[in-house]
């Protein structure tokens, strides 16, 4: 088993609140880890504290076992990690190809190729190659937020609730297209939506307060129905 | 009819001058958020630096793409000096700019003397065409095709190229992009050089219009761009040729109409859109 991220002790500050206190936690290749945790927990933070977004003040991250925190954003992403916020970070006036086109670096048969095989992942995406992204469905829009993060490709894709606001049915189709995905790539998932996690990843971490509370195989918090009740407020 | 032509020109080619040193500003504040007043520096520098090119080497078309390169060589100097350590931060960045600007009159005083200086149009776009009654300004119409040159080719790498792409997706979400691995540091500096040389240049082409250049010559359109920003909205190309070509015309019916009003018109207009639509009739168009 390959860690390919690592975080140590993380500690973010956004102005003066210090909102990461002690984030600690890997991430193995070819797995999917999750991250679980009440609303305002930190999964955010930790997630853009790993990319420099919100660079953190202290602690560590590791990544195929180089240290990275100091790194501006660009390099930490160039280094082969995709991200879908969780606002989706859509371009609104750019159409889906201009979003495929900004997204691949190079040219020639090597993207061509990839844009065919990120396209057969996301086959809905074609029907609005020409459309502004603005005008896609909260699902479409997903799906083209994942499809612009797997299309490069990444190591390690970082995925910020991808359920958020979509209906059940389009959570399921999420869903599905994340699994095919699995294996492939190594993801950071970070999920409220408990079914989800449960079916999709393999570990899991309890955030709480900015700390990083619990972990374990995704299993045991399977069979652990008080920890659930204890961290995430549902059983 | 023939007054009308000629207002109609008249404002056209003002607009484009006003469009020329808005596109900077709007790219400049929609990609970085940066509030930078020593644009209209840049302006007078190009009128400066091209006239004294043009005084030594006779050549205007080159005094333009000397000017240009000016403005490029500026705009560099400004962004990694001035800009660089207040991103993020208006107050110091309307208070540094505003100094910055006063440097750089300031200097051309120091080179080229403390008076105004006289400056010509080229013999080939001096004089006038006549067409029917109509008496028609050559060095206005080169005004205006340069405008148009300089707004479609910017519009072409805007709309046709990665680097356009990375520009544009930038004014939508500047966090994004560096997400995804891209330089954006780089790519600003990339525009802000760009507009310090269509500043430069647009003061070039003002200068024989105006028949003299001073160091405080970019003040009053400087005034006009941030109009034009504002009524295009923030970040839109294409809205700041449309905004200023509004202006332009408005000021010049206005001037002729009713001169005493035609600055408060374009107050006015900009007043209207920030009530009413306060992210610019084009926001976000591109
Ligand atoms: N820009 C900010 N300014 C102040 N506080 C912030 C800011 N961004 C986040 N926070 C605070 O930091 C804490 C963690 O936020 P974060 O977004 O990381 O939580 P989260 O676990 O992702 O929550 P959610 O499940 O609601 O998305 C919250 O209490 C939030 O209010
Ligand atoms: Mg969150």
């Amino acid at each position: 088993m390959e860690v390919l991220l690592k975080t140590e002790n993380l500690e973010t500050f956004i102005g003066q609140y210090h909102i990461l206190q002690g984030v600690t936690f890997e991430a193995i290749r070819g797995e999917v880890t999750v991250l679980l945790g009440r609303n305002g927990a930190g999964k955010t933070t930790t997630l853009r504290t790993i990319l420099g977004l919100s660079p953190p003040s202290r602690g560590k991250v590791f990544f195929k076992q180089k240290e990275i925190q100091e790194l501006p954003t660009y390099k930490t992403a160039n280094l082969g990690i995709g991200y879908v916020p969780e606002d989706q970070g859509i371009f609104p006036y750019l159409t889906v190809e201009e979003h495929f086109k900004i997204a691949t670096k190079g040219k020639g048969d090597k993207v061509n190729e990839r844009i065919e095989t990120t396209l057969a992942l996301f086959p809905d995406l074609k029907q609005f190659w020409r459309k502004q992204a603005g005008v896609l469905s909260g699902g479409q829009k997903q799906m083209l937020a994942i499809a612009r993060a797997y299309i490069n490709y990444n190591e390690l894709l970082m995925i910020d609730e991808p359920s958020k606001g979509l209906a059940p049915i389009v959570v399921e189709k999420v869903m599905e297209t994340l699994e095919r995905m699995k294996g492939e790539t190594t993801i950071i998932l970070v999920e409220q939506n408990y079914l989800m996690a449960e079916y999709l990843g393999d570990r899991f971490y309890i955030i709480d307060d900015g700390k990083t509370v619990l972990s374990g195989e995704m299993k045991e918090l399977k069979e652990h129905e008080e920890w659930r009740k204890k961290y995430l407020g549902i059983s | 009819m023939e007054q009308i032509v000629n207002l109609l020109i008249n404002g056209l080619a003002t607009g484009m001058l006003i469009f020329l040193l808005a596109a900077g500003l709007t790219l400049i504040f929609g990609l970085m958020d940066v509030l930078n007043f020593a644009h209209g520096g840049f302006f007078a520098w190009g009128a400066y630096s091209g006239i004294w090119f043009y005084g030594v080497t006779g050549q205007y078309v080159l005094a333009i793409l000397f000017a240009m390169f000016v403005g490029l060589v500026l705009g560099a100097l400004t962004e990694k000096l001035i800009i660089k350590p207040v991103y993020g931060n208006h107050i110091q960045q309307i208070l540094i700019t505003l100094g910055f600007m006063l440097v750089l009159s300031e200097l051309l005083k120091v080179i080229w003397g403390p008076n105004q200086l006289p400056a010509h149009a080229p013999e080939w776009l001096s004089g006038s065409w006549l067409i029917g009654d109509i008496i028609i300004i050559k060095y206005r119409v080169f005004i205006i095709v340069v405008g148009l040159i300089a707004f479609f080719t910017i519009h072409f790498i805007l709309k046709k190229t990665r680097i356009g792409l990375i520009v544009r997706a930038g004014v939508m979400n500047k966090e994004m992009v560096e997400a995804m691995g891209i330089h954006i540091q780089k790519i600003f500096m990339l525009v802000f050089m760009v507009g310090a040389s269509l500043a430069a240049l647009s003061g070039l082409l003002l200068a024989p219009y105006s028949g003299v250049i001073y160091a405080e010559m970019g003040m009053d359109f400087a005034i006009l761009a941030f109009i034009v920003v504002v009524i295009g909205g923030m970040g839109s190309f294409t809205g700041s040729l449309l905004a200023a070509i509004l202006v332009g015309l408005s000021g010049s019916f206005m001037a002729y109409y009713v001169s005493e009003l035609s600055i408060a018109v374009n107050m006015l207009l900009m007043i209207l859109v920030l009530i009413f639509r306060p992210q610019g009739l084009f926001y976000g168009k591109g």
